[in-house]
């Protein structure tokens, strides 16, 4: 299955809940959780840990609009909106935490 | 009253990420009516908040208004106290390099103390 993530790892518990959660999949990371993706955080042992889990994406407008698209953790697919319409699709079912 | 005593200080805390709710661009523009006023302004970011100052924004693909030039723009407002808490820089990896803008940066024991000094403290 899909879950899609909006919020920052280090203001709140969203992604933590998420990977706490949910056993495996696709991730997709959006809006201020693309900060997740980000080399150099606090988070960044926790993300490499899904990585053995879950396969990541992260959506390519939000990390431009937050400068980070250049220094992304390796194994993180980037896709746009189009990739994020793909994702929804192949997936039967999808769990937005909110 | 003197105009000396009218001049209260002003801190304005910045603690969330850009782009992701309105929050940064919302301080921004108050600091700016702020300044106009003749205040003593400081800013101040920490937590995800110093995401704010981070240089390289593009959010053309977003179709927002990117704001964080503006943040340069504050120097022309004499608004020139802009101060990051160290620990928060540390935790995401960033250092005074990445900002776009001159900056000091405190540890949060100075910045605690900053904050205590304050007329009015505005928060978001």
């Amino acid at each position: 299955m899909l879950h899609i993530v909006n919020k920052s790892p280090l203001g709140h518990a969203a992604l933590d809940s998420c990977l706490r959660v949910a056993q495996g999949g696709d991730l997709l990371l959006i809006e201020d959780a693309v900060y997740a993706a980000s080399a150099g955080t606090l988070f960044e042992p926790l993300m490499k840990d899904a990585l053995k889990r879950f396969k990541v994406y992260a959506l390519q407008p939000d990390l431009e609009a937050r400068g980070v698209a250049a220094h992304l953790i390796e194994g993180i697919a980037v896709v746009d909106y189009g990739g994020f319409v793909d994702l929804v699709t192949q997936n039967k079912t999808c769990q937005s935490w909110l | 009253m003197s105009e000396e005593s009218s001049i209260k200080k002003f801190m304005f805390v910045n603690r969330k990420p850009p782009h992701g709710t309105i929050y940064a661009l919302e301080s921004l523009e108050v600091v700016l009516i702020t300044a106009a006023f003749d205040q003593d302004v400081s800013l101040v970011f920490l937590d995800d908040g110093v995401f704010q100052l981070r240089k390289g924004q593009q959010t053309k693909g977003i179709e927002t208004k990117n704001f964080s030039p503006t943040y340069r723009a504050l120097d022309g407002y004499d608004i020139e106290k802009l101060y990051v808490e160290k620990e928060s820089l540390d935790a995401r990896g960033l250092t005074e390099d990445d900002l776009l803008v001159d900056v000091m940066v405190l540890d949060r024991k100075a910045l605690g103390a900053l904050m205590d000094e304050q007329d009015v403290v505005l928060s978001f």
